[in-house]
């Protein structure tokens, strides 16, 4: 029964970090592919309001859901982290250029190095979701061992893996160009409303498309977890499709207000569905459940009073950052100076 | 030797790469958490100092100081990431025994740095449209879960020094009591102490700064002000965590007593021990060390008949490698410590008898060497508890080989770490460097104004006249 709870509190850990987390990162996506200075000044622009006071508090649950994950649940932990070590450690380093990166591309003073640490931050941007992305893809399709000696490569280049990673940069993309679809708008800025409209459409197509690749994928690589997503999961699955298709066609009709909502519910769906699909297993291929796989009895009450004061604590403060930044009360001067 | 040992050895070829990698991520980090911990109080301070006397000069330094602080966090925020990481790609051996027991406090810390970070977000880039005492009260919550975070981390350290607050059997923990786990035996010393040394040097680096232009001859009110707040809060707390440490290294000698051998160069446990001043250690002799008969049995017991333990009191094999490394960390961290004493007393000094800051061209260049004589100090204490804590990483209970991760390629990543935080260290330096110039460059060059994004300075701002 607990067991169950915290896997809950990693998958809404894991949920949360999608959303927001995710969003930033498709935003240094956006940044990389806005073309050049002058062209690219005005969507760098928005991505960097949107982004700067907010997203070292939305990194945070990242780091929230590795200390879940290994005070619940040590042995996959360990089991994740020596197998699939060198996706691991190359998200780590990225995560290192992307937020270095971010915040000295606001102190430094030429275009050349503002191009280069903006570099630093879009690139990374790619590169840390899609590994984190195979990470997830190497856990979903049974190929983390239960106790591995050594890392493999075999791990986490597995087709699914790839396509999840995959599917995770052109999610973050999605969320990313949806919100800032939304924030265009509600600037009354046209041009860019139309500008990130399209992109949020291209990735929400790309990552439909992929989404379908990879659900055909697992019923090969790991037909229970297809079972699942099939069966138990069926209801959540239907839901992020359905979302899917409520944004592009609202994003057709130019509608925006639902646009984030929407958008979220639909990526929210498939990281819970992920999670009914598999449950009860932890590593599925091996032994390890949510039983069999958990810490100690004391220390998963521990785990729960931790996410009940945290959700007491962190939520209404986030509320309260968000808010500040949604009534703008965050943002400095005019950014004539970026080039 | 017993069988897992062998194997513990055999398995464990990556530890000096692993050992060396985390002493370089969390040597890097220490320096940004000292910042993250103390550094937001000291901008309070100056923003207090600012709202209540409307004093302009220490506005500006505040909102200054704020900008600085946004470059540090930032990159505190993912040098802390790697080490959330490390734990597991470095030492699977450690988390999969005791990742449950070590999740206590970090499960805490993850509360405290979520509100670090949404307060520091809503701080930093608060400054233009938030009113006064509104954004003042934005950033106490940063320096309280400042404060707590630290708590937390030093929680899970002190506990690897003083394990306890669990059950094992069958080498598996099978229950685990979160209270003693957080409120271990370590924590009482080596929490204050830290908190204490984040103070520390983010005081005396601060005023180093504006010791600097003293002496460069700008002696104005901004630069009088910009060395004052910093230095004040480091210098009153350099002789509370003198008293700290002092009962540190006592607890220590009782607690951890082959590290404690360690650290003084004790070789047999015996009574009317000497205390050495520097000195190598080589195969149990000591080289070039002076030499205080009774001094050690002294600062242990208050008697010189006080018996210390020695490090023959272990096998080889359970004492810490690089002794003379140890025992000249410790003695430079107290030689330096007293150094900063110093400073501060004779500022107290002067102070006392002219209410102005000395005027001794001595001090000014003692002030500026006091940043990094801190700085230095407090990676010092961390060698002496990390390497005197070997060859275990909980101590006797799980050694460092046996926690290590037995994937190849670690000196890969070791490279990568040393390049990539050596580029982050020169680039975090020469961007606060090139700030620094920015708002030396004055009004006309519009300071703040030119910069591209971070906290904006026109509102409540004075003009922005600079001194310099």
């Amino acid at each position: 029964m607990i067991t169950g709870v915290v896997g809950g509190i990693l998958l809404a850990g894991l949920t949360l970090y999608a959303a927001l987390g995710g969003a930033d990162f498709g935003g240094g996506l956006w940044d990389l592919l806005a073309g050049g200075d002058q062209r690219g000044r005005a969507p760098r622009q928005l991505i960097d309001d949107t982004i700067t006071p907010v997203w070292e508090a939305n990194h945070v649950w990242l780091i929230f859901i590795l200390v879940i994950f290994w005070t619940a649940f040590p042995p996959a932990f360990a089991a994740v982290m020596t197998a699939a070590a060198l996706p691991l450690w190359l998200a780590a380093f990225g995560i290192v250029l992307r937020g270095a990166g971010f915040a000295f591309r606001k102190e430094v003073e030429t275009v050349q190095w503002q191009r280069l640490s903006g570099a630093a931050f879009a690139f990374s941007s790619l590169i840390v979701p899609f590994f984190l992305g195979t990470v997830i893809g190497a856990i979903a399709s049974g190929r983390v061992p239960a106790s591995p000696a050594h890392a493999d490569l075999a791990v986490w280049t597995g087709p699914t893996s790839l396509l999840i990673g995959a599917l995770f940069v052109a999610v973050c993309g999605y969320l990313a160009a949806t919100f800032l679809t939304r924030e265009a708008s509600r600037r009354s800025d046209d041009r860019l409303r139309r500008y990130f409209a399209l992109r949020a459409a291209v990735a929400g197509a790309v990552s439909g498309l992929l989404s379908l690749a990879t659900l055909v994928e697992i019923h090969s690589s790991n037909p229970a977890l297809f079972h699942g997503l099939t069966h138990r999961a069926l209801p959540l699955v239907i839901v992020s499709a359905a979302c899917g298709l409520a944004v592009i066609a609202s994003l057709a009709t130019g509608r925006s207000q639902a646009l984030r909502p929407l958008s979220v519910l639909g990526v929210a769906a498939v990281v819970w569905g992920w999670g009914v699909a598999q449950y009860p297993a932890l590593l599925p291929g091996t032994g390890l459940t949510l039983t069999t796989g958990a810490a100690p009895h004391s220390i998963l009450v521990t785990v729960v009073v931790v996410f009940v004061a945290a959700a007491v604590l962190v939520g209404p403060s986030f509320l309260l950052l968000f808010s500040l930044h949604g009534r703008q009360l965050l943002e400095g001067e005019s950014h004539a100076e970026k080039g | 030797m017993h069988a897992t040992q062998v194997l513990a050895v055999v398995i464990g070829q990556q530890v000096v790469p692993a050992r060396a990698q985390m002493a370089t991520t969390l040597g890097f980090h220490i320096i940004l958490a000292c910042f993250g911990i103390a550094f937001p109080t000291v901008v309070l301070v100056a923003e207090f100092r600012g709202l209540s006397r409307s004093d302009e000069v220490a506005m500006l330094l505040a909102r200054r100081w704020s900008q600085v602080l946004g470059v540090l966090v930032a990159v505190g925020a993912v040098t802390g990431t790697v080490l959330s990481f490390e734990m597991g790609l470095l030492w699977p051996g450690l988390m999969r025994t005791y990742g449950a027991v070590l999740g206590v406090p970090f499960g805490f810390e993850g509360i405290f740095f979520f509100l670090e970070a949404i307060f520091t977000g809503i701080y930093l880039y608060g400054w233009q449209r938030l009113p006064g005492w509104m954004h003042f009260y934005t950033g106490i919550p940063i320096a309280v879960t400042g404060l707590g975070g630290a708590v937390a981390v030093m929680a899970a350290n002190s506990w690897m020094n003083q394990p306890g607050g669990f059950t094992l059997s069958h080498g598996k923990v099978v229950s685990v009591d979160p209270w003693q786990v957080f409120f271990n035996k370590a924590t009482v010393y080596e929490t204050p102490h830290m908190i204490l040394a984040a103070y520390m040097v983010v005081g005396f680096l601060v005023a180093a700064v504006y010791a600097a232009g003293i002496l460069r001859g700008h002696r104005d009110r901004y630069h009088r002000l910009g060395f004052g707040i910093p230095f004040t809060i480091a210098a009153i707390l350099t002789p509370i965590q003198i008293f700290v440490g002092d009962t540190a290294a006592r607890a220590i000698a009782a607690q951890q007593p082959v590290k404690f051998a360690a650290i003084e160069y004790v070789t047999r446990t015996g009574r009317d021990v000497p205390e050495y001043l520097g000195g190598f250690y080589v195969n149990g002799k000591v080289y070039f060390g002076l030499k205080i008969p009774y001094a050690d049995s002294l600062l242990v017991g208050f008697k010189p008949s006080t018996k210390v333990t020695g490090l023959n009191s272990v096998a080889p094999a359970g004492r810490p490698p690089a002794i003379t490394l140890i025992h000249l960390s410790f003695d430079a961290m107290i030689g330096l410590a007293f150094l900063l004493l110093l400073a501060g007393l004779w500022a107290l000094w002067i102070w006392w008898r002219r209410r102005a800051l000395p005027r001794q061209q001595w001090f000014w260049w003692l002030a500026v060497a006091c940043g990094p004589a801190a700085l230095v100090a407090m990676e010092c204490g961390w060698i002496v508890t990390e390497v005197g804590r070997q060859p275990w990483v909980v101590y006797q209970l799980m050694t460092t080989a046996q926690a290590a991760t037995a994937n190849g390629g670690v000196i890969g990543s070791l490279t990568a770490v040393i390049v990539l935080y050596a580029v982050l260290g020169v680039a975090t330096v020469v961007i606060l460097r090139m700030l620094a110039r920015r708002w030396r460059r004055g009004p006309d060059a519009g300071p703040e104004a030119g910069v591209p994004y971070g906290p904006p300075a026109q509102h409540r701002a004075p003009t922005g006249r600079d001194p310099a």
